[in-house]
């Protein structure tokens, strides 16, 4: 099967962009240097083409009623205008999909799947609506989503916008969305993003893309905004310290073990007052608060050698012991040294522990450090 | 523009070489594109023995890690300490100042013309 290609994919041929496979997609790697996008996306501004998300639209009376029921977190107390991260476990509570929700209207929300689990959440949450009076249809194909994030993108973005939607962007609060129209697009402008920095992501019709690509480029480059592809996207969210699906979650993860439990709701109940039998509430509350056996930490590494996914983790011994394993790493381009995320026994994870990584062979000394390894200056 | 330089010969694992003793030697415009920006080199010591076709360092890129072959068998009489300082000079001058050892060749390893390297790569 080949890949699939956005609706951007020529804009991203014209400018020279290095493609890459990615969850089913083909999606630009980066258009020069990484580095280069990624400090662009610290200190200016980065254009994304993310149209590799599935868009998943579940509309009706029971909407959040469905997803209450089908995700772990709360969909029924998201306001209207609001949008919040959240999670699809299976029944055992292994992560499915991690995603971001966006409350449309009190009967509508789009719900944001990873690019390479689109499909299956899909198909999952058109299983777990049924009974319920909503409907689940995918709007990914028809739609676009194009980023721009970094401390310029306010400017940006809101140059651009409607006379009448200017302010309302600007004070457009964080996990929140709004429509407006962009270069003359009708727009789904929410204020969420991967990056660590302030910035939009704008929900599109696929045809209207490359005007509005093409538009963003134009006004945002005086202003030092670059295209940035996934390699940048990706170094900053792990300086971020958010996690990556298929890195530090799949579904022999549960969100405890990723220090996520915050988005598990057990306290869910229904309209009577009865726990909400959510799927994989069974087994999540049975887990809630035992020693999960391993536990996502961040890690700085000493020396100058990076740590990458699926290298082994070593106590801090002369003999030197496995203790667990890397699911990503990157020399971090903001902070100058390596960085990296990684399972580790929980007596090994608080912050200060000295432990090593086995790069290729030589044990590499790091330490157990807070995450997120950078935050934006507020 | 060719992205490979007609005097020099080239490897299968992305290195050119000068055909001379000392080689100078380095990766190719091909390998340091795929490995995008390159942060951190690590070389073999001056003086040290290295044989062709051997893993003799690494090159580590933001995205990626790839190792460096020695295209010939011999002595590492110089390696580049500025681009060890400033592995940058890799990506923006792959051919010149961004070379990365010289080696007093006791044995010639297979190599290609650029012509034939290029071929190799499909560009």
């Amino acid at each position: 099967m080949s890949d699939r290609t956005s609706p951007l994919h020529d804009e991203h041929v014209a400018l020279g962009a290095n493609l890459t496979e990615f969850g089913g997609w083909q999606m630009p790697l980066r258009y020069g240097s990484d580095i280069a996008e990624h400090a662009a996306v610290r200190t200016a501004a980065g254009l994304f083409d993310l149209s590799h998300m599935g868009e998943i639209m579940v509309t009706g009376p029971q909407a959040t009623a469905a997803l209450d029921h089908a995700l772990v977190g709360w969909a029924s107390k998201v306001a209207v205008g609001r949008a919040r991260y959240s999670m699809l476990v299976q029944e055992d509570g292994g992560v499915v999909d991690d995603l971001v929700i966006y409350r449309l209207a009190d009967d509508e929300v789009l719900v944001v799947a990873n690019a390479g689990n689109a499909d299956v959440v899909l198909a999952e949450l058109v299983e777990r609506a049924t009974g319920f009076d909503a409907t689940v249809t995918s709007t990914s194909d028809a739609t676009a989503l194009v980023a721009v994030q970094g401390p310029r993108a306010e400017e940006i973005v809101t140059s651009l916008t409607a006379a009448g939607s200017v302010e309302a962007l600007r004070a457009l609060r964080y996990y929140a969305v709004e429509r407006a129209e962009v270069a003359g697009v009708d727009a789904l402008v929410a204020r969420t993003g991967y990056t660590g920095e302030d910035g939009f992501e704008l929900f599109v019709p696929a045809d209207s893309a490359p005007g509005l690509w093409r538009a963003l480029l134009e006004a945002g480059t005086p202003l030092g905004l670059v295209p940035a592809g996934l390699s940048a996207r990706d170094s900053l969210r792990l300086e971020a310290g958010m996690p990556l699906y298929g890195h530090e979650l799949d579904r022999g993860t549960t969100p405890y073990e990723a220090g996520l439990g915050r988005v598990v709701r057990l306290d869910k109940t229904d309209d009577a007052g009865e726990p909400l039998p959510f799927v994989g509430r069974e087994a999540l509350a049975a887990l809630q608060g035992t020693d999960p056996g391993r536990v996502l930490v961040g890690l700085r590494m000493l020396g100058r050698r990076p740590a990458r996914a699926g290298y082994a983790v070593l106590d801090g011994a002369e003999t030197p012991a496995p203790v667990g394993t890397v699911t990503s790493g990157v020399p971090s381009p903001t902070l100058g040294y390596p960085v990296a995320m990684a399972y580790v026994t929980p007596g090994l994870s608080a912050v200060g522990t000295r432990l090593a990584v086995d790069v290729r062979g030589r044990a590499e000394a790091a330490e157990v450090v807070e995450m997120p390894f950078y935050s934006r200056v507020r | 523009m060719s992205h490979f330089p007609e005097g020099l010969k080239y490897t299968a694992e992305h290195e050119w070489l000068t055909d001379e003793s000392p080689a100078t030697v380095g990766i190719t415009w091909t390998a340091q594109d795929a490995l995008g920006d390159i942060v951190y080199l690590e070389l073999p010591e001056v003086g040290s023995t290295i044989t062709a076709g051997a893993v003799v360092g690494e090159i580590e890129s933001t995205k990626s890690v790839s190792e460096l072959f020695s295209p010939v068998t011999g002595t590492v009489v110089a390696i580049n300490d500025d681009a060890v300082a400033s592995p940058d000079l890799v990506n923006s001058d792959p051919y010149g100042a961004g070379w990365l050892l010289k080696v007093d060749v006791t044995e010639a390893g297979p190599v290609m013309t650029a012509d034939e390297y290029q071929r190799t790569v499909g560009s």
